[in-house]
Order: C-alpha cells, then sequence, then structure tokens
C-alpha cells in the first residue's frame, strides 16, 4: 500500500453553511471550512460542541438543516453514507466480532466483490501497514484495545477511500499507547496522502497530529488555523483556555491604537501591554491573557516588558518544569511554568519574585470575543 | 470475574425449591412410569406396539416446529424495532408486548376463537373484502392452533430476541454502512449473525415450550390435532392409568433433552464456523 501504485490521493472536502436542528435545539450552527486535499485536519472541542455531529454530517449519519458538503467539488449531501466512500474510525472501534481480523479488513472489498486473490493482496498489505501480519485469524475479542483499533483503521484504509474520518479514535487508549498511535496515524496519513477529519476533545492530540484544527464551541466554529496559529493568536478566551493553559486577568483599556494593541490597567495598578484582534475603546472591559510558560523569573531582560512582582504561593513539580502559582495582588494569581534547568534556583511558598513577559505574548480579548 | 465458593450458598434455596418441587417429582413419574403392581416395561412396550402414540408424538414435534418457525418470523422484525427505537418507546412497546401475560390463557384462547370462527371478525372481513366467498375454516384445525400457540409464545421470542439485540453495537451496523455495505448487506452480514444467540435461544424456548402446550391444541385444534399433551391428561384424567401417563411423559421429556442436546451441539458448531469462516 506505498503512495504510488493506486492510491487516489485525498480530496477536498469543503462545508458551507452547515447547520443542523434536533428539534428545537442547534448541534451546529452555520459551519463553514474547506479542508484541504491530503491534509490532517482535526475538529476541536468540549463535548457538545458539535465537532462529532458535523463529522456525522460529513460521514452521512446525520442529515443536515441546511448547508452544503462537497467532496472534491460535487454536492455529496443527496447520497447514503455507503455511497460516499469514505473510511471511518469510531471510538468503540466497531470492529465486527463475529468476525476474524482478515475478515474484518476484508469486509469493504467483498462489499465491492473485488477478485479474492487481489482481495488477500490488498488485506495483507493493509495489515503491514498497521503492522498486524500475522493476525490474520485472531477474533477481536482475542486483541487488545490498540490491536483492535488497528484492524479498524485497516479496514478503513483497503478500499482506499479519499477521506479518512476518525471520532475521538484513542479516546480509550491508554497515555502512552495514546501517543504512539499518534504517531503512526500521522505517518500513514503523510504515506498514503489521504485526507483525515479527526474528532478530539483532546488539545494535546490535535496541536501535535494536525495540519489544521477547527476549535468548535457550542455548534460554530471559533477559530480555524493552523496548531500553531491557535496556540500563539487564539482569537477568543475561550480558544486561549481550551487550547493549552492561560492566565486570565481582568482589566480595563487605558490607551488602543488601531492596528489592535492596547494597555490594560488590571485591578490594582498594574499595567499590561498587549494585543487585541480587533481596535479596542478606552474605558472598555476585557481579559488580558499570557500563557505560563511565556513569563519569566528573576530575568533582567529589556525594557519593554511587562513586568510584576508577586509572592510565591504554591510549588507544583511535574519533572521537566515546575508551575508555580503567584499572587500579583489585587490582579489575582499567574500561573507560571518555568524550566527545571541546571542552573536554575528553585522557589519556595512566600519568596518575593519578580515576573516578566512579551507583550507580544499578551492577548486580549473584549468580552464579545 | 472472580468465583471463590463464598457465596455458593446464595443458590441454596432455589436449589430445595428445584429438588422438593421438581427433581423428587420427576423421580416419582420415572419410577411410577416402570412400576405397575411390580416393576415392568409393559407402559413403554404399549407406547411402542401402538402406531398412535408414535404419530402422536411426532405431530407434537411437527406442531412445535411449526410454531417455532412462525413465532420466529413475526418475533424477529419486532424484537428488531423494540431493539431500535428511542428509549422511551421501547419501553412502551415492552408493556404491550407483555401485556398478553396479565390475563389467563383461557381467555385469551377463547378470545381467539371468537375471532377465527366461522362467523368471527376475522372471516366477516374476509367475506365483505371479497377475499373469499364463504367463510374459512380457521378454528378446530392445524392453523387454529398454530395462531393460537404462536400468540402466546410470541412474547417469549421477541423478548429474548432483543434481549440479545439490545447487546449489538449500532456503530457496528454504521460501520458496515461506511464500509460500503447497503442496508441488506448490513444486515445479512452483521446484524443477522450478531442476533444468532438470540434466534437460538428464542427458538430454543419456544420450542420447548410448544411440546407441552395443552390447552390452546385442546381448545383451538381439530380431533386430528392431539398434541402429546393431551394424550397425557386424557390417561390422567379419564383412564386414571398414572403409570402410562408417567410413561409418555418420561418419553417426551427424553426426547426434548434429545433434541436439545443435537440443537445445542448444532449452534456451537456454528459458532466454530464464524470463528473460522
Amino acid at each position: 500500500m506505498a503512495a504510488p501504485e493506486g492510491v487516489r490521493a485525498g480530496a477536498e472536502v469543503r462545508l458551507q453553511g452547515l447547520t443542523k436542528l434536533f428539534g428545537p435545539v442547534v448541534a451546529v450552527r452555520d459551519v463553514s471550512m474547506t479542508v484541504p486535499a491530503g491534509s490532517f485536519f482535526t475538529l476541536l472541542g468540549p463535548s457538545g460542541s458539535g465537532k462529532t455531529t458535523t463529522l456525522m454530517m460529513i460521514a452521512g449519519f446525520v442529515h443536515p438543516t441546511h448547508g452544503v458538503i462537497a467532496i472534491d467539488g460535487s454536492d455529496v449531501a443527496a447520497l447514503p453514507p455507503q455511497k460516499r466512500d469514505l473510511g471511518m474510525v469510531f471510538q468503540s472501534y466497531a470492529v465486527f466480532p463475529h468476525l476474524t481480523v482478515a475478515k474484518n479488513v476484508a469486509f469493504p472489498l467483498e462489499i465491492r466483490h473485488v477478485p479474492a486473490a487481489e482481495r488477500r493482496h490488498r488485506v495483507g498489505e493493509a495489515l503491514e501497514l498497521v503492522r498486524l501480519r500475522g493476525y490474520e485469524q485472531r477474533l477481536p475479542r482475542q486483541l487488545s484495545g490498540g490491536e483492535q483499533q488497528r484492524v479498524a483503521l485497516a479496514r478503513a484504509l483497503v478500499f482506499r477511500p479519499r477521506v479518512l474520518l476518525m471520532d475521538e479514535p484513542l479516546g480509550a487508549l491508554d497515555k502512552k499507547l495514546r501517543a504512539h498511535m499518534q504517531l503512526e496515524l500521522k505517518a500513514i496519513q503523510r504515506q498514503l496522502h489521504v485526507t483525515v477529519i479527526y474528532v478530539t476533545h483532546d488539545q494535546d492530540e490535535a496541536l501535535t497530529m494536525s495540519d489544521r484544527v477547527a476549535v468548535m464551541r457550542d455548534g460554530r466554529t471559533e477559530q480555524i488555523g493552523a496548531p500553531a496559529e491557535l496556540y500563539e493568536s487564539p482569537v477568543s478566551r475561550f480558544v486561549a483556555d481550551f487550547v493549552g493553559d492561560s492566565n486570565f486577568v481582568d482589566a480595563v483599556v487605558v490607551s488602543a491604537s488601531a492596528d489592535g494593541r492596547a494597555v490594560v490597567r488590571a485591578e490594582g495598578g498594574l499595567e499590561l501591554r498587549g494585543t487585541a484582534r480587533a481596535p479596542l475603546q478606552p474605558g472598555q472591559r476585557v481579559v488580558a491573557a499570557v500563557r505560563p510558560e511565556k513569563i519569566v523569573a528573576h530575568e533582567p531582560l529589556g525594557a519593554d516588558l511587562n513586568r510584576c512582582k508577586g509572592v510565591v504561593q504554591q510549588v507544583v513539580y511535574a519533572g521537566d518544569a515546575t508551575r508555580y502559582s503567584v499572587a500579583v495582588g489585587a490582579a489575582g494569581t499567574l500561573i507560571v511554568k518555568l524550566q527545571n534547568r541546571l542552573a536554575s534556583r528553585p522557589l519556595a511558598p512566600g519568596d518575593l519574585v519578580a515576573l516578566a513577559w512579551d507583550p507580544g505574548d499578551t492577548r486580549v480579548f473584549s468580552h464579545e470575543d | 470475574m472472580k468465583t471463590d465458593g463464598r457465596h455458593v450458598w446464595l443458590l441454596l434455596p432455589a436449589l430445595l425449591i428445584l429438588g422438593a418441587f421438581f427433581v423428587y417429582p420427576l423421580f416419582g413419574i420415572l419410577l411410577r412410569s416402570v412400576y405397575k403392581n411390580g416393576y415392568t416395561l409393559e407402559s413403554y412396550r404399549q407406547v411402542v406396539r401402538t402406531a398412535v402414540y408414535l404419530t402422536v408424538l411426532g405431530k407434537t414435534f411437527e406442531m412445535a416446529a411449526l410454531v417455532t418457525v412462525s413465532a420466529l418470523l413475526l418475533g424477529y422484525p419486532l424484537a428488531y424495532v423494540l431493539a431500535t427505537v428511542r428509549p422511551r418507546l421501547a419501553r412502551l412497546l415492552v408493556v404491550i408486548v407483555v401485556l398478553p401475560f396479565l390475563t389467563s390463557i383461557i381467555v385469551r384462547t377463547y378470545a381467539w376463537m371468537v375471532l377465527l370462527g366461522s362467523n368471527g371478525v376475522v372471516n366477516q372481513y374476509l367475506v365483505a373484502l371479497g377475499l373469499t366467498t364463504a367463510p374459512l375454516k380457521l378454528l378446530y384445525n392445524r392453523a387454529g392452533v398454530v395462531v393460537g400457540m404462536t400468540y402466546v409464545l410470541l412474547p417469549f421470542m421477541v423478548l429474548t430476541l432483543a434481549s440479545v439485540m439490545r447487546g449489538i453495537d449500532p456503530a457496528l451496523v454504521r460501520a458496515a454502512h461506511s464500509l460500503g455495505a447497503s442496508r441488506w448487506e448490513a444486515f445479512r452480514r452483521v446484524f443477522l449473525p450478531l442476533s444468532a444467540p438470540g434466534i437460538a435461544g428464542g427458538t430454543l424456548l419456544v420450542f420447548i415450550l410448544s411440546l407441552g402446550f395443552f390447552i390452546t391444541p385442546a381448545l383451538m385444534g381439530g380431533p386430528s390435532d392431539i398434541m402429546i399433551a393431551m394424550l397425557i391428561e386424557r390417561e390422567v384424567e379419564f383412564t386414571l392409568n398414572w403409570s402410562f401417563a408417567s410413561t409418555l411423559a418420561v418419553i417426551l421429556l427424553a426426547v426434548t433433552l434429545v433434541g436439545f442436546a443435537v440443537y445445542y451441539r448444532v449452534m456451537r458448531l456454528e459458532r466454530l464456523f464464524e470463528g473460522l469462516g
């Protein structure tokens, strides 16, 4: 199953104004996005954000109330799931328990009346791809969760679908195995050039695997972008909070320029500089956000930094780094993540500490964001 | 699951009841079947000598098989709906399926006799709709017995099937669709084989219950639809030949057990095939 022979490059998937109502409940609201051909695209969101419903609409199991789903330019809204030619991997694996591994993987080929000899060949290739050679005659109940998930993956890829849909496929695996499967999935996706649409609520998974991520909230897309874009320039407090960790400080705008840069003042007079997505008005109530690892302590860097002093309250040691919670007066508490480097001097509760970070790492959100 | 012997005593009440009211009387029947003024196999010889008993036994099995098949054909779609609709609707349907159990079997059988009689509702409609010119004979023949027994035994089939079907992960059928299977293919290749244990359990239950049926065939059957339970009843009630009644009962039990053993083997083998298939 090497890429050159016989593998169709992935298809582009375009969603336009996709909406799904379940009675009065809006599950998905006006979602539009383009998934580039051959890319790894993730729908990321908490439960109830509409990510799975969106995936199920692409798969054809849920009918959209309005909107267009186009695969390589042609609208598939009228096609039932079995005519869409999309591979799908389910959260519960959905490996057929009454069929052997080989029979499971051969299933889509049998449905398509692929001749027996070619079927055997392709089942072999697919099992090779997921490294399950030698497991042909096993029954699913004789396999571990990770192995069952590989069977499901081989089965979804063996008929060379244009798009592979995955619904929280690694959710049931333990942490180590999950990290391993993430790498393998990514490698397989690169090798086959298949378009992957991946649903998860795990932001680590989304950041490490995806070319692009759509963050979903309450049935809408909150932000679509590359992982670094989401992490470095979140458009809203929700994204800043959901993707990675952030400190949030309530503040009022002191002065603002047309390019979005602003000076804000927190409770207690702490002034911070940061950047907003859109120009702000002086006097407007906002939230300033900064990620724990962007803050440094004890390092007299350049003058152009946000600075504050605080008292260490809690120390949480995490091996490679230590997280400190630092009370910075009336502005509240900041979480600061410092790498445990050789020379670093550990802080203890009660220590007075000077903190600093780059205004460029400070995002300012208005309350509408 | 851990099975240490500590909780075995919980079985005791059930075992005591089974022993006192089932195993002990069973031995009594066994004993009586070979005892009539001294130990003798005379009753068994009589059964073998007289063609009518074997014929009735054969008819009993035939009837049980007919009822089992019709209960399966009617019950499978019903169970499928029951297992796949929304939970609230499913609960309502279960109540409807179980409701007939709340009425006496005799009342229900008489109700069917009213419906199926030559002036009954069914015939009146058939004639009115022009589907038949004269009333059909739906009662006091095999058709009547099959209808009546299927009606009584259908819930056993439906509930057994539905409990297995409810255990089938709906994602499996979806997976089949996503892999290109049409509705029919998904049903045939995935749902049907996974519901096989329910089919096995339901048919076995209905078949065994059918073998001992008495009231329905007695009331709704014709002179040629005698089942073995009716013969046993006659020996007990009228000829007072308890020894012979016991013999018939033992034979019914023995044949049923043999049938069960064969069936069990077949189902087990089928499982094995699935694995190798």
